[in-house]
């Protein structure tokens, strides 16, 4: 474990935690994101380039903006105008995601004697996971690809209802 | 003598690195790298400004700036000590921290992209597999700082500012990013480095260039399409259009955050400029073969600097798109168009060598384009304007 590492972890934990404990919901989802970018540079520190471009594009790119848009077309935006930085409720928070992360820890542990002894770790460039992605998994891809899509479709269809109720 | 000068930045780094102690060397040339791109792109930055100004201003029949230094090539210089002297002002109800981040993150975001695109021969601060989704990724950072930046200021015309640019940034990165895919799908790596080779060969004088080939053509003005759209350029600057929202999601910032708000939107459109070149035009490779001798370096930084004279001159012609002009835009004529040359560039793949792929994959192309854009325009009513005057 390096000093990276230590470095690296410092900054997703905090990000989380500042994610759980924070009062204002855009300063939750902007330290989610955090934990995200850190996240990623995580698996950038483990050789797994294409899992941290991914990441990066993905959940910065993406699924923050969504849950920053979320937060906005609902009620949070409101800022809560008393009473520190903290959220009210940052012991049940926390106890949440304390009990998501037992759950996920449990589960880790309970897989990791069926796994082999510590084999060395495999260098796997870009090219070989798109190329096992078109060969070996273009299965679970087009499947994958046709939920997308069907989401898609099931999106307009959703906004289109609206606009014609409104006619 | 052509080929030293060619290397010329690498000469100089490795003699620069050869006075550090051998365990130093590598972090020294990466070192050197950052530094040199920190410096020329702001002062690239600085020329473009003074360039859009001077240029729209002519396009506007005015002069531009003319009163710092001769013809006023000493405009930027003045711009520059004019945001660093003045006063820093944050709203009373902005949300300090985030306010104080969102140009940070902007920049921060926007120089990274610079460091998968190879500016020269073997000039590439890092060459790995997935620079292409590198590149990517840092620019889809970029939407999260215009958000930051428009929701903290408290300011109603920062956040619809904001909320349209990220509407439109998401909107555009789907066909800037399958409009690369093609490139991918030819080149058959994610490597911009091997992307420049792959276009670095001649037929008789003419290169290989993939915008010389019709998915590479369609591909490349749907590329300069979302490029635009995606720097906030004219026509596509809604987020920032002075007329409706003062100026969008940096209203509220002043002094030395605005102009790194202004930074990061040029450095954004060199960064984009650079990879376009990269990906279509050939990157660093000269476009006659008997030109091959001109340093590398050179010719990249020309292409880049001709996309920047394209954006000012589109901002100086075209009007400005409406909310849902630019969205019908975006899915339902740019991204089905690119859809469709994924697929002519599959077709051209496995029609192997001849005449008969260039005649079949230009045919869908135009037939297509030709196609969609009648029908779009008759279900918007859109047809030959008719102009009526004093009757």
């Amino acid at each position: 474990m390096s000093l990276v590492f230590y470095v690296l972890a410092a900054l997703t934990l905090a990000g989380g935690l500042a994610a759980v404990l924070l009062k204002n919901l855009v300063h939750c989802a902007l330290a989610l994101t955090l934990a995200f970018a850190g996240l990623a540079l995580l698996y950038l520190e483990l050789d797994a380039q294409f899992a941290g471009f991914a990441q990066i594009l993905v959940y910065i790119g993406a699924v923050a903006i969504l849950v920053v848009f979320a937060i906005l077309l609902t009620r949070g935006s409101e800022t809560p105008t008393a009473g520190g930085i903290f959220s009210h409720t940052w012991l049940a928070g926390l106890a949440i995601a304390a009990a998501v992360f037992a759950v996920l820890g449990w589960a880790v542990l309970q897989t990791a004697p069926l796994l082999p002894g510590a084999a060395p770790a495999p260098t796997v460039t870009v090219l070989q996971i798109g190329s096992a992605l078109m060969g070996r998994y273009v299965l679970p891809l087009e499947i994958v690809a046709l939920l997308l899509t069907a989401a898609l479709i099931g999106a307009v269809i959703v906004a289109m209802h609206e606009k014609e109720g409104a006619k | 003598m052509i080929e030293k000068l060619d290397q010329v930045f690498i000469l100089l780094t490795n003699w620069l690195v050869g006075f550090l102690p051998a365990a130093w060397q590598h972090a020294g040339v990466v070192l050197i790298g950052v530094v040199a791109i920190i410096a020329v792109y702001p002062t690239l930055f600085a020329l473009a400004v003074l360039l859009e100004r001077k240029g729209l201003g002519r396009m506007q029949n005015r002069y531009g700036p003319n009163r710092v230094g001769p013809f006023g090539i000493l405009q930027p210089v003045a711009d520059g000590i004019k945001s660093l002297t003045k006063e820093d002002i944050v709203p009373l109800s902005a949300d300090a921290a985030v306010h104080f981040m969102a140009p940070l993150v902007l920049v921060v975001a926007v120089f990274m992209g610079f460091a998968v695109l190879p500016m020269g021969r073997n000039m590439v601060l890092v060459d790995m597999d997935a620079s292409l989704l590198f590149f990517f990724a840092m620019g889809a950072s970029t939407e999260l700082s215009v958000f930051m930046a428009g929701w903290s200021s408290r300011n109603k015309y920062s956040l619809l500012g904001a909320m349209r640019a990220v509407a439109q940034m998401i909107s555009y990165e789907v066909p800037l990013l399958l409009s690369s895919v093609v490139i991918v799908m030819m080149t058959g790596s994610l490597s911009l480095v091997k992307v420049v080779d792959a276009q670095n060969h001649y037929t008789g004088i003419f290169p290989h260039w993939y915008v010389f080939t019709p998915w590479g053509f369609a591909g490349f003005v749907i590329f300069v399409i979302a490029a635009m759209a995606e720097t906030n350029r004219s026509p596509f600057d809604l987020p920032e259009s002075e007329s409706e929202l003062v100026a969008g999601y940096f209203t509220e910032y002043s002094g030395f955050k605005f102009a790194l708000f202004f930074l990061g939107e040029y450095v954004g459109m060199f960064g984009i400029s650079g990879l376009g070149a990269t990906l279509f035009l050939g990157g660093w490779s000269a476009p006659f073969s008997f030109l091959s001798w001109v340093p590398s370096w050179i010719w990249f930084f020309s292409k880049v600097m001709l996309w920047i004279c394209f954006f000012i001159w589109v901002r100086g012609t075209l009007p400005r798109l409406r909310q849902d002009q630019l969205m019908n835009f975006a899915w339902k004529f740019v991204l089905p168009l690119t859809l469709v040359n994924m697929f002519v560039a599959a077709v051209w793949r496995f029609m192997g060598e001849g005449l008969l792929r260039w005649l079949v994959c230009s045919a869908i192309l135009l037939l297509v384009y030709v196609v969609m854009g009648r029908v779009g325009m008759h279900r918007e009513h859109i047809g030959p304007r008719r102009y009526r005057y004093a009757e």
